[in-house]
């Protein structure tokens, strides 16, 4: 790279959104690297001001066709606290299983038409499936699998609609889900050659020492519900959220950034989930990464030292995260099954959820296919709604995103622009930024300090 | 004859209308045998220049840099069809335009770094459209439809009737005549499949309205299920607001 000059190094694609990095250098050191999401703003938390509490999970579903349920699950989750109601178990074992369905569709068109390209050389999973079609088709399949299980729980994939505060319009008959159940077995062994074929990518070697943040459940891997805890030892109800998490805008992105106490950057998503909660998994299924300490070498050769094996089962390469997504995809696919064998059409299929009687707040969240991802409500007694607050995982991420892009490129400024260009584009992608969440698309530029 | 050229462009929205062409799981390789993906960054990085035979767009105009881009893909392309229910009448979006105040302090605490458009529009309203795709999201099943008619050079075949019209062929019991379930499906465009209807819920409108809809005629029914005003206008003023049927069917009933 030339030093010191102002550089525009192409766009950045296969992500979900719109916006652009920047990269200040001086001395041959990056001093600063910015991601800048230039996404237009569409404002839901002042559109849901006036709304009925009854609307948000149907609203705040539109601020990502990729992960609508996510948003359903955390609106329900706050305004059903707001309201001092607690679902059924049935219906809280239904809202897992829809969600499977999103960690499914969402991690596999990552994994296979997103991400995968990057480490074979392709522009596209559409490109690649002319050199690689079976395993194109295979990516889409699982895909395919997810989406007929939202179909099948929601009504239809993107923006479901049968998820209502207090469960769902109509429980899906057991006939319908037990139908779903030759294809999600043949998906979950489709994820398992899934992590076999991603763990032998090449990563660059680039480990980090991240703040870990994800929710933890008592028995199970994290989906709809649990504790938020943190690699730095805090565990957090959701009504905690706003006294350790500090939103504040910076004038290169429509979307908030987010730091926890004190003003540390930390991580959300597939890492952190894998990291604080690789025991609530079945060991087979962590094994199968060779992420799980230094063990059998990895089934497709032997445990290289720069690929996702770590002494202690943790992924801090964010590159290496196409494996856990693998881990999770698979895990999702188990576990829809699991739900599937157990279920029975909850009767009635919601509980009333009434107005509260003053004003009250609510707070809830889940694990989006990206990370945590957090509502607040006030609800007026009328039912209409006072305030709200989202926090989107991607526009918590940004920080760490920042930081891991300023360490990279600070190491490769004897890069051509282009190459550069590429790495950090590379970087941002491991991530699986959803911009469409946070606010959506990234140019690079590469420019000298002023 | 050469492979046709697609281009896929995003504006203000949520990315789940491309996601439904990246959802035709069975259908997309096959498809992109057919025509050449010339420029789609959700999906590749691979970019050719333009002019593109056809341009699928995907979201609404919410600021003056997109009413720019808009005019620059339409000059580049032969064909554009808007699909969504962003593109085709501003999308959920669109609710800022009917607010007292402008939105942005609300949500950023510095708004003047926020360079944002007090309306969100549909594409129409900025550039010609050769074709409107409804729905929030659009069916798959149309965007097939949409783009196997346009490789076949004939009109696609999309119905502009109600939403009660599938209900029927479906089979499904009325939710507004046998259970009082308030349904905007008698003034809503076909295309989702009576999704909401088959799950015992009344259609919220997400694929805008029919053509020629009786608005006024389903408000009064919904008056006399006991729905008050404000439930009629925040009905209409949801998914589709700035669609005229609807934005002016709400404004009647608005602070009555």
């Amino acid at each position: 790279m030339t030093h010191g000059s102002r550089v525009r190094v192409g766009a950045l694609s296969r992500v979900e959104g719109e916006g652009g990095l920047e990269l200040v250098t001086e001395n041959g050191m990056v001093t600063e690297a910015r991601l800048d999401i230039y996404e237009p703003p569409r404002f839901f938390e002042a559109l849901l001001r006036g709304r009925q509490y009854t609307e948000p999970p149907d609203i705040t579903a539109r601020i990502c066709g990729i992960c609508p349920v996510a948003y359903q699950m955390s609106a329900c989750a706050a305004i059903e606290d707001a309201c001092q109601v607690t679902v059924p178990e049935p219906i809280a074992a239904l809202r897992r299983l829809l969600y499977c369905g999103e960690w499914i569709e969402s991690h596999a068109l990552h994994i296979y038409l997103l991400h995968a390209p990057d480490f074979l050389g392709f522009a596209s999973g559409i490109e690649m499936a002319r050199s690689y079609p079976g395993v194109v088709r295979r990516g889409l399949r699982i895909k395919k699998a997810g989406n007929e299980l939202m179909t099948a729980v929601g009504g239809r994939s993107v923006h479901p609609v049968n998820v209502r505060v207090g469960g769902f319009y109509r429980a899906p008959s057991s006939g319908s889900l037990r139908a779903l159940v030759p294809e999600l077995t043949w998906a979950r062994s489709a994820a398992i050659e899934t992590v076999r074929w991603v763990s032998g990518f090449d990563f660059p070697v680039f480990e980090r020492k991240y703040t870990f943040a994800a929710l933890r459940h008592p028995s199970v891997y994290p989906i709809t519900d649990g504790s938020l805890v943190t690699s730095t030892g805090l565990c957090l109800e959701p009504r905690d959220y706003d006294e350790h998490f500090t939103e504040f805008q910076v004038p290169h992105s429509t979307a908030l950034h987010s730091v926890l106490d004190s003003g540390v950057t930390y991580l959300t998503g597939p890492m952190a989930r894998f990291a604080l909660n690789r025991d609530r998994l079945p060991g087979w299924m962590t094994g199968l990464a060779c992420l799980d300490g230094p063990g059998p070498a990895r089934l497709d050769g032997p445990a290289r030292p720069d690929g996702p094996a770590r002494p202690d089962g943790v992924c801090r390469n964010p590159f290496a995260s196409i494996v856990v997504r693998a881990v999770e995809l698979l895990y999702a696919c188990d576990e829809a099954l699991r739900l599937i064998s157990a279920y029975l059409p909850p009767d009635p299929p919601y509980v009333p959820v009434p107005a509260p009687a003053d004003q009250a707040c609510g707070y809830g969240w889940s694990e989006a296919p990206r990370g945590l991802l957090y509502h607040r409500y006030l609800i007026n007694p009328d039912g209409s709604v006072a305030d709200a607050k989202i926090t989107p995982p991607t526009s918590q991420n940004q920080r760490a995103i920042e930081s891991d892009l300023r360490d990279f490129a600070s190491s490769r400024l004897l890069l051509s622009e282009h190459e550069l260009g590429h790495e950090c584009e590379r970087l941002v992608r491991s991530f699986d930024p959803c911009i469409s969440c946070a606010t959506h698309f990234l140019d690079l530029r590469v420019r000298p300090h002023d | 004859m050469a492979v046709p050229t697609l281009a896929v462009w995003k504006f203000a929205s949520c990315d789940g209308c491309q996601l439904t062409l990246l959802n035709c799981e069975d259908e997309l390789l096959e498809l992109t045998a057919r025509v050449q993906v010339a420029n789609f960054t959700e999906a590749s990085s691979a970019v050719i220049e333009g002019p593109y035979d056809v341009s699928l767009v995907e979201g609404s105009i919410t600021t003056a840099h997109d009413a720019e881009r808009i005019r620059q893909v339409r000059a580049q392309s032969r064909t554009l069809i808007t699909i969504g229910a962003c593109a085709t009448s501003g999308g959920i979006q669109a609710l800022r335009n009917f607010a007292a105040d402008d939105l942005t302090g609300i949500v950023y605490a510095a708004p003047e770094y926020i360079a944002t458009l007090r309306t969100s529009t549909a594409i129409a309203d900025h550039v010609p459209v050769d074709f409107e795709l409804r729905g929030c999201p659009v069916s798959k099943h149309q965007l097939l439809e949409v783009l196997t008619a346009l490789l076949h050079g004939r009109t696609p075949q999309i119905r502009t009737e109600s939403v009660c019209m599938e209900c029927k062929r479906a089979g499904l019991t009325c939710v507004l005549v046998a259970h009082g379930t308030p349904c905007l499906g008698p003034v809503t465009q076909a295309g989702c499949g009576a999704l909401c209807p088959s799950v015992d819920r009344g259609c919220y409108g997400c694929f805008g309205p029919m053509e020629t809809p009786n608005t006024a005629s389903l408000s009064r029914r919904w008056l006399e299920l006991g729905i008050r005003e404000d439930g009629v206008v925040r009905a209409f003023r949801a998914f589709t607001a700035a669609a005229a049927p609807f934005r002016e069917e709400a404004e009647k009933h608005d602070a009555r």
